[in-house]
């Protein structure tokens, strides 16, 4: 029994990581709070989906393409909508709200909606750990989320590019007086925020059918991870997730299926009450006043 | 003996890597004028934020008149008297300049020192921008913010300050981006100021301004206090004028 | 030849200032027409419903709601904070209201009052602690919010779950029907626009615009903070309990994100900080959006598309532009 919480709620725990990690890293880098997020998302699926089954693209060719589209569009959004509106809060948070809800109303229009909408695993089959049944796809996943979460952090820590993205999480005007085009690294930082999105949702929508409800479920997860834990931090996602994943499966276990959105609901509000910026948050608050 | 207002006691900031204060003290007497100076990136704005609450220092405490107020709240600050300018003046361009004082006389702490009554608000700012050099009987008080030159706003800023009826102001490069006759105009505002007890702290780059009003200078090179005395001795200093050779402010003759 | 464009006052606005706006019959009317006219026609239409039929009487009752919702959304961009979720003040507010008389019976004239104050109150608490963060944060959460007690309540039926609460008392008559959200429009309307011209006012928008300088005057900008989404909630709480007894019914759709989206893009469509503007906005986008309802789903799409092009394209919205336009005229000047 405890194998099982252990193991399940390490497998959950890694796919709100893998869903949180691409708007907090957006949001970390260029302060940019991307709500299109779960659009994305879903356009990534949709879009793999279409490339399978319209144009017959072999798994691995479909993969790297919507990746790419996907993170294209997050690009073309900075560039082509939030460009005209860097600054001024009430219009960017507007737009990208705008644009979320307008592409997941959109699909739910064409009727994006059945049974048919799912993407193929990536290897069928199960294995067992430590007496708990678990199939390949969630195994794939948990590695993905390793993997990633590895990657982002040497790429951060260790690459110039990474660096200077850091930067400019910590003080835009020092990093703009250092020559890092804010700009482009806040387009950038849209883009590879999106190219995440359909990484996780390539890699997770498997697991069930494309609904435009998970479209804003992602968004809800992305930001609850993000408030738990902190949005500017790698160590809050990790922590975020990893909290909120285990929380689920333990009241899903004991209580009732149906309690894990309070135990959502409890965790923020929890976290706002003692915490505000979260667990790992750095109350960045007062300081960006000078 | 004059009665110590502020003591800032080992104060220190770091942002990520870079270290912005590293462990300044000084007293500051009542009715002091206290000039702060240093090459640029020197931390003193930084200093000025640690005292005023805007930044939280990593260690030290600023007490002020027996409180400490080490990280508090910059308005629980200002509310005790403590009054400051911005470097980069911001006024809220489309208000008349006069409305601009509006928000600090709405403050509990105006209420309470001014017994402020509705309606007299936008006299009190007038009369404030009079003090600060507005001519009185031209329009120039009701003259959008945005129209304004640059040395008005900067007065305007003082102006702001002023309206808290401060026991200490916090001048944060005022001169900077003024023309000489601006200066000229300002500076004698500022030593009226003085004399009639209000405690000043000026940071400043025009050092020959600054000397003409300060009693005591205290200069700061990357984030350390490197002196502190009277602006002949401080300017004699080896290492004071080290710190300047690299930098393009004038250096005075002393 | 080189020209640009000047905008000069008009002379009927130049001669309306302070006292000399009463010195002819012109200039009276001149700044009487634009805000007598639309009030006029708003408490006129409800004795209308004979002639214009229910269907346009029951556009206006829900133009009315959302209009306030706009309002509200209004006051709080005033002082700052961006919300994605008006859905939350009404959805609370309506929840309240619908709780209160399923459970203890009590008449919509005890269950709106309380509804509206205990719906403002819940969710400025519930704000209360993101109002120290950036303001992107308040977005974040208000968007969320909605979205989290719409699935709690489906999840765990609390409070009637997915079917709701029906069969709630209607409220006493039509002409209490029609005519209470019009003049709550109508006073959160003026009321608002009050407040923003007192000094009162001027904190908030400074607030908005440069906070720092409005914390050194000694002023606490969280506790004026917490008073504008109070005032915002009760515009909004007011709407959801309302529109409970309007509906005889309170369920999840309380807390849907068309509460949230539509009044924001009749705020962003006619003119943010006016407050004059969302309400144009919602005479014009409700009843459109009744004319579509054929369309579904897609309207919203519809919304997001006006959305983003005002916000990138048309920034001050139609009210500011009409206002300019009647105040100002434009020409082209030689440029040495």
């Amino acid at each position: 029994m405890i194998a099982s919480i252990i193991v399940y709620g390490l497998v959950n725990s890694v796919i709100l990581a893998l869903i949180a990690i691409g708007f907090s890293l957006t949001f970390g880098i260029s302060g940019v709070a991307n709500f299109a997020y779960g659009g994305f998302y879903l356009f990534s699926g949709y879009l793999t989906w279409m490339l399978l089954k319209y144009l017959g693209l072999p798994f691995g060719l479909a993969i790297p393409v919507a990746i790419l589209a996907t993170g294209l569009l997050g690009f073309l959004t900075y560039w082509v909508i939030l460009l005209r509106v860097r600054g001024i809060v009430l219009s960017e948070v507007i737009a990208t709200f705008a644009l979320g809800v307008g592409m997941l109303e959109f699909f739910r229009w064409k009727g994006f909606v059945t049974y048919e909408f799912t993407l193929p695993y990536f290897v069928k089959g199960v294995v067992e750990i430590a007496g708990v049944p678990l199939d390949y796809q969630r195994l794939i996943i948990i590695g993905i989320g390793l993997v990633l979460v590895l990657f982002l952090y040497l790429f951060t820590h260790h690459t110039r590019i990474g660096l200077s993205f850091r930067g400019i999480a910590q003080n835009e005007r020092t990093a703009i007086s250092l020559g890092i085009e804010s700009d482009w690294t806040a387009a950038l930082s849209l883009a590879l925020g999106s190219a995440l999105a359909a990484v996780a949702a390539i890699a997770i929508l498997p697991l069930g059918i494309i609904s435009i409800n998970v479209g804003y479920d992602v968004l809800l997860i992305a930001v609850a991870v993000g408030i738990i834990g902190g949005l500017e931090s790698a160590a809050g996602i990790l922590v975020g997730s990893l909290i909120l994943g285990y929380a689920q499966v333990i009241t899903g276990m004991y209580l009732a299926p149906e309690w894990t959105m309070v135990v959502y609901l409890a965790a923020i509000v929890v976290v706002l009450a003692i915490k505000p910026s979260g667990l790992f948050g750095k109350f960045k608050e007062l300081e960006e006043r000078v | 003996m004059k009665e110590t207002i502020l003591r800032v006691e080992g104060v220190s900031k770091r942002f990520g890597g870079v270290v912005a204060v590293e462990d300044v003290s000084f007293e500051l007497g009542r009715g002091e004028l206290l000039g702060v100076i240093g090459p640029n990136g020197s931390g003193k704005t930084t200093l000025v934020n640690l005292i005023t609450g805007f930044v939280k220092p990593d260690s030290g405490r600023v007490i002020y008149q027996g409180r400490n107020i080490t990280g508090k709240m910059p308005y629980r600050i200002a509310e005790l008297g403590i009054a400051r300018t911005f470097q980069m003046v911001r006024p809220f361009y489309q208000l008349p300049a006069y409305k601009n004082l509006i928000i600090p006389l709405y403050s509990p702490r105006v209420r309470r020192l001014r017994g402020g009554k509705y309606g007299e608000r936008d006299d009190v700012a007038v009369d404030l921008l009079e003090e600060v050099g507005f001519e009185r009987d031209s329009f120039v008080p009701y003259k959008v913010a945005a129209s304004l030159p640059h040395g008005y706003l900067k007065r305007l800023e003082l102006a702001r300050c002023l309206a808290l009826r401060p026991e200490l102001l916090i001048l944060d490069e005022l001169f900077s981006g003024m023309s000489m006759s601006e200066v000229a105009s300002t500076l004698p505002i500022i030593e009226r100021l003085n004399e009639e007890g209000l405690t000043i702290i000026m940071v400043e780059h025009r050092l020959r301004e600054l000397f003409r009003v300060a009693d005591r200078v205290i200069v700061l090179n990357f984030g350390r206090k490197i002196a502190d005395g009277p602006p002949r001795q401080v300017m004699e200093s080896e290492e004071v004028k080290a710190a300047y050779l690299g930098s393009e402010a004038e250096v005075p003759d002393a | 030849m080189r020209y640009r464009k000047e905008r000069l006052d008009r002379g009927i606005k130049a001669r309306c200032e302070d006292i000399f706006a009463l010195s002819s019959w012109r200039e009276i009317l001149y700044l009487l027409l634009p805000r007598a006219v639309p009030v006029l026609g708003l408490l006129v239409f409800p004795l209308l419903k004979g002639i214009v039929g229910l269907y346009w009487e029951k556009v206006l009752v829900i133009t009315c709601a959302i209009g306030l919702l706009a309002l509200s959304w209004d006051l709080m961009a005033s002082v700052g904070l961006v919300s994605l979720g008006q859905a939350l003040f009404f959805g609370a507010g309506a929840y309240i209201a619908g709780a209160l008389n399923q459970a203890f019976g009590l008449s919509p004239l005890i269950t709106i009052p309380i509804g509206t104050l205990g719906g403002a109150l819940f969710c400025t608490l519930l704000l209360f602690p993101v109002l120290r963060l950036r303001g992107v944060y308040f977005a974040i959460i208000t968007l969320i919010l909605p979205l989290l007690f719409a699935r709690v309540i489906e999840t765990t039926k609390i409070l009637g779950g997915t079917e709701g609460m029906s069969g709630l008392s209607p409220l006493p008559g039509i002409w209490f029907e029609l005519y209470v959200p019009v003049v709550a429009l109508l006073m959160a309307l003026f009321g608002f626009r009050r407040l923003i011209n007192e000094d009162y006012g001027l904190v908030l928008q400074g607030i908005r615009d440069n906070d720092r300088a409005v914390m050194s005057g000694a002023i606490n900008i969280y506790k004026f903070k917490a008073q504008a989404v109070f005032m915002a909630g009760v515009a909004g709480a007011f709407s959801g309990a309302f529109m409970t007894h309007y509906y005889q019914f309170v369920g999840i759709p309380a807390f849907a994100m068309d509460y949230s989206i539509l009044p924001l893009t009749c705020a962003v469509l006619g003119g943010v900080g006016s407050f004059a503007g969302p309400t144009l906005g919602a005479f014009i986008l409700v009843p459109l959006s009744e004319v579509l309802r054929a369309f579904g789903t897609l309207r919203v799409v519809f919304y997001s598309a006006i959305l983003i092009i005002c916000v990138v394209g048309l920034p001050e919205g139609i009210f500011h532009y009409i206002q300019r336009k009647y105040h100002q005229f434009e020409r082209l000047v030689e440029v040495e």
